[in-house]
Parts: C-alpha cells; structure tokens; sequence
C-alpha cells in the first residue's frame, strides 16, 4: 500500500453528470436533468471527505459515478492516480474491487432470495479471491464477526434483519474485497438514533483498522461533522462551498450553508430565536436558474447574482472555498 | 397531571392496545397514560417500535380491530371517553374534534384527486349543507393560510404535481379546515428536507399559537421535541419510561434509555469530536417478547437484580417529572461514555 505517499487517493476534477429528459413517441431529448454541474474534489488515504445537501442536490448522482454505476458526461475520476472514465468494464474490474459503496436503504439494496454468506461472498468469487469454498466460508466468517453479526447470520436472509443488523450486512459486503476507498451513500439515515451510532461508531472502528478512505454522503450536518475531517456543501448540482469541519461549522460563508447550519434542529430548548427560517424549495435541476443556483432563495441575492454562476473562490481558512461573491469575512457576524 | 391550571383537552389514561399475532400477542401499548392542556404542544418520542404511532392511531379509532384489540384504559377527549363511542359519533370527532397530519404526505394525500377537492371533502364531509362556492373560497384560503404560492391555481393540481413540503402544507390545511381543537402530528417533518423541515415547524408553530390548539406531536428527533414541545413523554417498548417538562427532560435526563438517546446524538460530547458515539447496546425487542419486569433492561448499563423481577413504576422527581426505572442517577450515566466496542456485536438476533 502506497498509504499517503500519492497524496490524494481519489481526485474528482470538473465532474459533470446531465441526465436527458425524454419525451414523446420516439423519446426525443426534450432538456436535460442537470444534476451535477463542474464538481472537483479530493480525498486522502485514510479521510473521511463529507458531501451533505438536500435531496435532488446530486450527491447521490456523485456517489455512484465514482465508481462508473453511473457513467459521468465529461470530468475526470482519478483513482490512484489513474483516470477511471475512459477505462472499459474490463480494465476497470481491478479499481473497483478497491472502490465499494454502502447503500442508504438496508431494505431494498440487498437480494432477498440470497441468504447472507451468497451476499457477502459475491464480491469475492467476483474477483477470485479465495477460490475454494472453504476458504470464502472462512472469510465471510471473519468479516461478520468483524461488523458484530453472529455466525449463525450466513445462513439466513435478509428479511429475519433488522435496519441496523441489515447495514452490517451491506458494510460486510462492502469490506469483503479489501477496498482502500468506499463510498457511503446515507448510511444511517433509514436507522434509530441508538442504532445509528453504533453504525457510525463501526465504519469509524473499520476506517482506523484498515486505513479506509470514505466518501460519506448524507443530508444530516451532524452525523457528517462527527465522521468528516472535511466536508462539502452542494446545492443543485454545484459545489457552494468546502473546508474542514471545525472551519465550516465555526465560520460557515455561504448564505446556504449558513441557513443549513441554523435549520438543524437544536440540542436544547429555548434556543431558537437565532433561526433563520429560508423561505422557498430548491429549483428544478432541469431548468435551473441561468445564475448563482441558490439566488431564487438567497438573502443576500443581488442583480449579478442572477446573471453568472459565481466562480469558486478561496475564502478564509487555507483548503476553504466559497461560491460567493457577495460574502465577506469582515460582513459577517461569527456563526 | 400535576400544575396544569388550563382545561385539559385530552387524557389519556391507561391505555393499552394489544395485537392478536400469530406470534403471540403483542403489546404495542401496554397501560401509558397523558393529558394534553388547550394550547399545549406534547411531545411523545422514541424509536420505531416504541408505540408511539399505535397510540395515535388508537386515540383516533383508526387501527382495525381485530387483529388490534384495546385491552384497557380510556381515552377521554373534552369529557367524553372516545373508546366508547359508536363509529357515527366518532366520525363527527375525526376532523373537527381532532386531526390528524401523517408523516408521508406522499401516501396520506389520494393522487387522483386535487388537492383543493381533497380539502373541499374534509370540510364537506363535517357540513354536508355548505355551497359549492362557499367552500372552494374556504379552500382557497385554507391552501393560502398554510403558505402555498398561488392558491388558487394550486387548488387544481395533483398531488405529484407538487413538492414533498407543498404536499405536507396541503395536508396540514387539510387537517385544519374544520377547525380541530386538537391536532395529532405523527412524524410530520420525517420524509422532508432539513430546510423545508424548519419551514413547516415555523407553520405549526404559528397555526398553534393563532388557533389555540392543542398539539400531540410524535417524533424520533430529540432536536424537534426542544423545539417544539413544552412537555416531553418518552416512550419505550410501549411504556412511558418519562416525561416531564421538556427543559427538564433535557437538563435533567433521569431514566438510562432517555440518557443514552441524549448520548447517542452526535455532537452531544461537546467539542469532543471524532470521538466514538455513545452506543445504547442491542437493539428495541419485538412487540411480542417484551419482558414482564423492567423492559428496558436487556439494554441498561444500570441493570441489577431488581431490575429483571419487578417492573418499575413512575415515579416523581419533583416539578412534574417522572421516571420509571429502579435506578435512576440524576447526576447521569458515566457508563454510556466508555462503551467498549464489544457491545456493537451482542445485539442479538
């Protein structure tokens, strides 16, 4: 393992992902869903990268086109080192035996008519890792006593699970090929809160042992700020802005994050005055607005906003940006 | 209950409703007991299994029976005990006594029909002697109220013409057309973003405190209840193990299952971030296997031999605060923070 020695372990530049829009007979293309617009990120061996937004944000869209189960319009996907888009299935089956998702709902992304042990050992007869049965009852023993399932689990089927005992499953499938990177899709948001954290607490657990990369998305600011030692905001397709936890949550720029930040509900009562309620739903991803995607719901939209998307643009803290202009440090009162 | 000087509207006194399985019988509601007052917003919260649907869904006679079965208790709205009222009469209560906004706005709205029909037969249905005109104005207004852009138009859509928080707003003008005095909100904000989230308890909020109503609002999300409830009941495998004032409740957590789901959120250990969460180890038993003694604990790091003989009453702390557990520490529990690993793997199957 070339752990930290390569930098970044994956690098996202300029992703884009538009979706056409059939109609009619003959499905001429009648628009198209923009759902990712120009996104680039990065991360590290052993990081845990944040991607929170509101539904149909496209974080989800990301998430699968990393690893090609969605095939990205333009932008490139390096892993390793090596862009993964103009690889053909073949070329990419060694990448993606170290790049493997978790999905959001433990109901519906497992086969019920396979019973636990099929399910973990796909993956692995997949990539021919322990040709003999023997030795794959060996490994799939392991790996479900590792994500705290008893033995007796390979047995069954999905359905005698509960949520939580179902995302063991998914992650025990996940971990079976021995992947460096994995990307989680809302993992604990299906879950209870005492169930959640000791999902959480396990992929925490697993990221230490095994010096996993996580690309974990999620709408819940909390549950991203405990796991992430970065996170990025998306809204519409765009990347509004990117830092490192502690510095997004203590000086949060853009007016979306901010409103993000103040609509989580508070730990205490009688806290509430501080809330800034924003009016409005997000906008259809196939008609945005020709400016700043956020600018119809914005508290600080002027005239220029509705006219160009704003650019990227450092702010504050090294490794934070913004996608603002309208923000600046000195106007803003600290969070 | 205790210092609650405005009418009570509704008491909820021992109740219990059991299911008839092929399992066995399961006790989703096994003898809890609340009152809300005019104007007060309730909290019941807990986890999916804990009950706090299926006491909602009795309150408003809407579980079919059999294979549900009311097994004791009553449920006394304005003076009358609605458990033992004839179907006719508790139609007329439905609606106009007390409504209900459920947690799939998606689900709980007729997609072939508009949503301004949809309203218009809420009200009709308690005036069957109103105008065609008189009630699309109603209509008209009720969507307005609520906060939909262009009432009138939005009167005509479909429900999948509509955003999943529009649909929620229609749903919420739906439960208010025939003026309830008492509004049961079951998980109303669970299926909508964050942000639309806030929106609609800022909606709630307001109809509450310009109507008078009384709120029984059911929710996991500790975070809502600080919102949005003056007092807090917490439930677990069909008990009430404690309620009080909400304030208190989060001040002062006094059972070990309401500590561990203070514990468990994250961020909830302050700055310590990139900590482990504190875990409640296992996981809610089924319905049917519920223990006879303290049902929490299987779970609780507290658990003595007490415990596993004889189930624990409520119990009063002082200030209208109750707990239900043999153990209880005010102080906390220092157990939940140092959770060794190993507990992640006994939840049973």
């Amino acid at each position: 393992m070339e752990r930290g020695t390569c930098g970044e372990l994956l690098e996202v530049r300029n992703l884009t992902k538009h979706f056409p829009v059939k109609r009619g007979l003959f499905g001429a293309a009648a628009g198209q869903v923009q759902a990712v617009t120009d996104v680039s990120f990065a991360v590290g061996a052993g990081e845990t990268l944040g991607l929170v937004g509101e539904s149909g944000c496209g974080k989800t869209t990301i998430g699968r086109t990393l690893l090609r189960l969605i095939e990205p319009t333009s932008g490139e996907i390096r892993f390793a080192g090596q862009d993964l888009v103009p690889l053909s299935q073949k070329e990419l089956l060694p990448y993606r035996k170290q790049m493997q998702i978790i999905f959001q709902d433990p109901y519906s992304s497992l086969n019920p008519r396979m019973t636990v042990e099929q399910i973990v050992a796909e993956g692995l007869l997949v990539h021919n890792i322990g040709p003999r049965p023997r030795e794959r009852h060996g490994i799939v023993q392991g790996l479900l006593n590792r994500v705290g399932l008893p033995p007796e689990a390979a047995g069954r089927h999905p359905h005698e699970f509960s949520g939580g005992q179902r995302q063991r499953i998914g992650i025990a499938r996940a971990l079976a090929v021995n992947p460096r990177f994995i990307v989680c899709d809302e993992p604990v948001s299906a879950l209870d809160v005492s169930v959640q954290a000791q999902i959480v607490n396990l992929l925490m657990d697993l990221q230490q042992d095994r010096g996993l990369s996580y690309l974990f998305i999620a709408h819940d600011l909390s549950v991203v700020a405990h796991i992430s030692q970065r996170v990025v905001v998306m809204y519409l397709g765009h990347v509004v802005e990117a830092a490192a936890t502690a510095d997004l949550l203590s000086r949060p720029r853009h007016p979306y994050t901010r409103a993000l930040l103040s609509a989580v509900p508070k730990r205490a009562p009688g806290t509430l005055s501080s809330r800034q309620v924003l009016g409005g739903e997000p906008p259809s991803p196939i008609n945005p607005p020709p400016g700043c995607p956020f600018e119809p719901r914005c508290p600080l939209a002027v005239q220029a906003c509705r006219e160009k998307v704003p650019a990227l643009e450092p702010m504050g803290a090294p490794g934070h940006v913004v996608r603002c202009p309208i923000v600046k440090d000195s106007a803003l009162p600290a969070a | 209950m205790s210092e609650q000087t405005a009418e009570t509207i509704l008491d909820v006194r021992n109740l219990r409703t059991h299911f008839d399985t092929d399992a066995g019988v399961a006790r989703a509601v096994d003898g809890i007991s609340f009152s809300i007052a005019r104007g007060e917003c309730l909290a019941l919260v807990g986890e999916s299994g804990c009950g706090k649907s299926v006491t909602s869904l009795t309150i408003m006679r809407l579980l079919p029976l059999p294979p549900a079965r009311i097994a004791g208790g009553e449920v006394v709205f304005k003076g009358r005990n609605l458990l033992a009222l004839g179907e006719k009469a508790m139609c007329a209560v439905r609606g106009s006594g007390i409504a209900m906004i459920f947690q799939e706005p998606q689900t709980a709205l007729n997609p072939v029909f508009t949503v301004g029909e949809q309203i218009a037969e809420a009200y009709t249905a308690h005036n069957p002697g109103a105008g065609a005109a008189a009630v699309r104005v109603l209509t008209v207004a009720a969507l307005r109220r609520v906060g939909i852009p262009d009432p009138e138009q939005r009167a005509a859509d479909y429900p999948h013409q509509l955003s999943g928080g529009m649909k929620q707003r229609v749903c919420i003008a739906m439960a208010l057309v025939c003026g309830p005095e008492l509004v049961i909100a079951d998980e109303p904000t669970t299926a909508l973003d964050v942000t639309i989230q806030a929106q609609i308890l800022e909606l709630l909020r307001q109809l509450q405190a310009e109507r008078h109503l009384s709120l029984l609002l059911i929710t996991h999300d500790l975070g809502i209840v600080a919102e949005m409830a003056e007092r807090t009941c917490v439930m677990y495998a069909g008990k009430i193990v404690e309620h009080g004032p909400t304030a208190d409740i989060f001040r002062r957590p006094l059972h070990p299952y309401t500590q561990g789901l203070h514990r468990a959120r994250p961020g909830a250990a302050g700055e310590e971030k990139k900590r482990r969460l504190a875990v409640i180890p296992g996981m809610v038993p089924a319905a049917t296997h519920f223990a006879d003694h303290c049902r929490f604990s299987p779970r609780c790091p507290l658990c003595t031999a007490q415990c596993v003989e004889k189930e624990p009453e409520l119990a009063d702390y002082g200030g209208g605060h109750y707990a239900a557990c043999w153990n209880t520490r005010a102080e906390g529990i220092e157990a939940w923070k140092e959770e060794p690993v190993a507990s992640c793997s006994k939840s049973a199957i």
